[in-house]
């Protein structure tokens, strides 16, 4: 029964992770990743999915998918059917999945983050019904498909599992909501494995709504540079394997990190605009850290929302500095988003599997893009892959709608 | 002590019968369909179908905040129900000593500016409207039910099919019990539009589209007169290639506890034989009321959940129901089912 559910009572459990996929514009996996992030290399490029000619900003982090992808247990039919999302997100299950090795299961519930699920299929349903209104031809497909529960039961169909399904779409907070969420199922002894990530594709319509919105950087993407002129877009996704650490030690699973904050918040200032000393993101970080047992001081290092919007910036600026005190002047900071671009309802699933890889082999992502850092940032920005000793760490993820989310993951020794 | 109880302490909605929970009490009454009215579908000569939430009255005091001037339908109905739901608790969400948490749930979602938003992208980006992409966002309207009633509490915006508004119901039940908030609400909401409808044309003709929005306010306290108590709320039971939707339908009605005979069941039929059959199967032993609010308001997807909540829970407050059951049979992902009681 989801009501009432089958709560432990005493302390809450313990939530580790087993497995970890990512997919960005870096590349496929961890190690391509983690390779991408130690050598700060940027993977942003010309947009080749849509016409962007018409665009202010013509470039983005893509995805370039592998020829082969892991369809398990999928039939020819669906495997036909694949839209980018859904190959994105079965890529970086798989990688989680096989790490974690976890079997089949009839009730492993499935928490996802998404802004916008099959959006491309949806464009191509619109274009459709214009172009042809009486033609129908494979429009059925494209209606059933691009919903986000469709590429969830996808997941669910490829790895032979099933359970309830939890799809949170609030914006670009999508995926550390849904990794929050699932810790608490776990937390609260609900449930002792959960599948959780976020996932987002590249599509036409977000990208010309970011650049309506004169959003997106037209030079390059430098977060919290003082002449910073907006984000660069990606696309990918992220999943981990989610487990109480009872469940993990009964079964000998390897322990990649462990979750032991998570905080969340609404901004109510604005429909897109942060509050400028931001308020929702210093509650959503003091949430976490007071659930933690952590004060400011046990953090090694903040992966920033940062985005690169001079308003989103500054916000967060101010709420790390309001935060951590007078830690502020020591705690190291960047935004991976200077690599990778900023990958919606996947960015903080995709930011929580960095923040593992610091923990698991301890440096430090750079904002790799930064030139002069903005006068508002009173903690040393990352601007060098660096190694360092890292513990605890702490990733924001802030959304349109005034979202807000903070998870603090601690090293597994 | 351990508080493990969640009660409903208000309801409201907006549907194809008027603004508000009275126009809704009035159309299930009757049992009179609604009569649905016509949408043009651009590139057809023929309308389609739909069953729309009739133009207010007069023009809805919240219109007037900021945030919600320039809103599209579905933000205006959810917000209308969230707000007849919260009723008396509004003053204290508006000085903070009440932490109102939202869970509102969406299948289309912002489809009206989606749609327009997308279009004018297609015939030329470089003009499309920065005002209206980001009310085209799926968590738009829950920020402004939050922004209006001034609330930072937690805030998710769930999508899905129309049994995510169970799922809602169980999560707002799972904030109350971790004392994350002091009360929630839980809403469902849905706008028409041709595109929307002409995509469910594609599966059946018979079936209507309608919109609107329900929502429930719940609270772990029972303190004054709570209107029902939620008992229960089965598993989500997906549809993947080990379960059909008939077996996930029968799964949700085997986990619903045993009725009294004063039970009354509130289910998701639309008189569409197809679409009902996996339902109609799991249920065909029932033998007591019931009551399927689709048929007379039409297919409001996560709205029509919503309502059929709404009825169950103002069955057991006005009529002489010990229990209601509620069913839904989602179109494609799980079958899921509750279970209210009579309040105190």
């Amino acid at each position: 029964m989801l009501f009432p559910s089958s709560q432990r009572p005493g302390s809450p459990c313990r939530v580790v992770i087993t497995g970890a996929g990512i997919v960005t514009s870096l590349g496929l996996g961890w190690a391509a990743n983690a390779q991408g992030f130690r050598s700060g290399r940027v993977a942003l490029k010309p947009v080749t999915l849509f016409d962007v000619s018409r665009q202010r900003v013509k470039t983005a982090g893509e995805v370039a998918l592998p020829a082969g992808l892991p369809l398990k247990r999928l039939s020819r039919k669906q495997a036909n059917r694949l839209d980018r999302a859904t190959m994105l997100l079965l890529l970086a299950a798989e990688e989680a999945w096989r790490q974690s090795g976890w079997s089949p299961s009839h009730n492993l519930p499935l928490v996802l983050g998404t802004t916008s699920g099959g959006m491309g299929l949806g464009e191509a349903y619109y274009r459709q019904t214009l172009r042809t209104p009486h033609g129908h031809r494979q429009q059925s497909t494209r209606v059933l498909h691009y919903q986000a529960q469709s590429q969830a039961l996808t997941l669910a169909d490829a790895f032979d599992f099933s359970g309830p399904i939890t799809i949170i779409a609030n914006a670009c907070a999508s995926g550390a909501n849904a990794i929050g969420h699932a810790w608490e199922l776990l937390r609260s002894g609900a449930s002792e494995r959960v599948l959780a990530g976020g996932f987002d594709a590249l599509s036409q319509m977000v990208f010309a709504g970011f650049d309506s919105l004169q959003a997106l950087s037209t030079t390059h993407c430098r977060p919290f540079d003082a002449h910073r002129d907006g984000l660069a877009l990606g696309e990918g996704a992220a999943v981990l394997t989610l487990e109480t650490l009872d469940h993990a030690l009964q079964r000998n699973a390897e322990i990649l990190g462990e979750i032991v904050g998570y905080g969340a918040a609404l901004d109510i200032h604005h429909l897109t605009q942060p509050h400028p000393q931001g308020d929702a993101a210093l509650a959503s970080m003091t949430a976490a850290t007071k659930v933690a047992g952590l004060s400011p001081e046990a953090i090694h290092y903040i992966n920033a929302h940062g985005t690169g919007t001079p308003m989103n910036d500054g916000a967060e600026a101010n709420a790390i500095r309001r935060w951590a005190g007078p830690r502020v002047s020591t705690l190291p900071v960047s935004s991976t988003k200077s690599s990778i671009g900023h990958l919606l309802g996947a960015a903080g699933a995709v930011e929580t599997v960095i923040c593992l890889m610091t923990l698991r082999e301890q440096w430090l992502p750079p904002t790799s893009t930064l030139q002069e850092p903005d006068p508002v940032c009173l903690f040393p920005v990352v601007r060098e892959p660096t190694d360092a000793r890292v513990e605890h760490v702490l990733t924001n993820s802030f959304g349109f709608g005034g979202a807000n989310a903070s998870l603090i993951l601690r090293r597994w020794s | 002590m351990v508080v493990s109880r969640i009660f409903v302490h208000g309801y409201g909605a907006a549907s194809p019968a008027g603004w508000g929970i009275a126009p809704l009490q009035e159309a299930l009454a009757a049992q009179t369909l609604l009569p649905p009215k016509a949408l043009p579908r651009p590139g057809w000569d023929k309308p389609l179908q739909i069953r729309q939430v009739p133009p207010p009255q007069s023009r809805p005091a919240f219109l007037a905040h900021g945030r919600l001037r320039r809103t599209s339908p579905i933000t205006q109905y959810v917000v209308s129900a969230a707000l007849e739901a919260l009723g008396g608790d509004e003053p204290l969400v508006a000085n903070g000593s009440l932490r109102l948490g939202i869970v509102l749930c969406v299948m289309s979602g912002c489809v009206n500016y989606s749609r327009r938003f997308y279009d004018e992208a297609l015939r030329d980006p470089a003009t499309a409207s920065p005002l209206v992409f980001p009310e085209t966002v799926f968590n738009a309207p829950a920020s402004h039910i939050a922004a209006l009633l001034g609330t930072p509490a937690m805030n998710y915006t769930l999508v899905g099919d129309p049994g995510t508004y169970l799922q809602g119901l169980a999560l707002a039940a799972q904030w109350l019990l971790a004392d994350h908030v002091d009360g929630c609400l839980v809403v469902g909401g849905e706008e028409c539009d041709w595109l929307t409808a002409d995509a469910f044309r594609l599966f059946s003709r018979s079936i209507v589209l309608g919109d609107g929005a329900g929502a429930l306010y719940l609270k772990r306290q029972s303190e004054g007169s709570s209107l029902a108590e939620l008992s229960a709320i089965s598993n989500s039971h997906v549809y993947t290639k080990r379960q059909t939707r008939t077996q996930a339908a029968r799964q949700m009605r085997t986990e619903l506890p045993t009725s009294s005979e004063n039970t009354l069941l509130t289910d998701g039929l639309l008189n569409v034989k197809r679409f009902d059959a996996p339902e109609t199967d799991a249920w065909q032993h029932w033998t007591g009321p019931r009551l399927s609010p689709k048929i007379i308001l039409g297919e409001g997807l996560m709205a029509a959940a919503a309502w059929q909540c709404v009825a169950a829970v103002d069955a057991l407050r006005h009529g002489s129901y010990q229990t209601a059951n509620v069913s839904v049979v989602g179109c494609n992902q799980q079958a899921i089912g509750a279970q209210f009681v009579k309040g105190n």
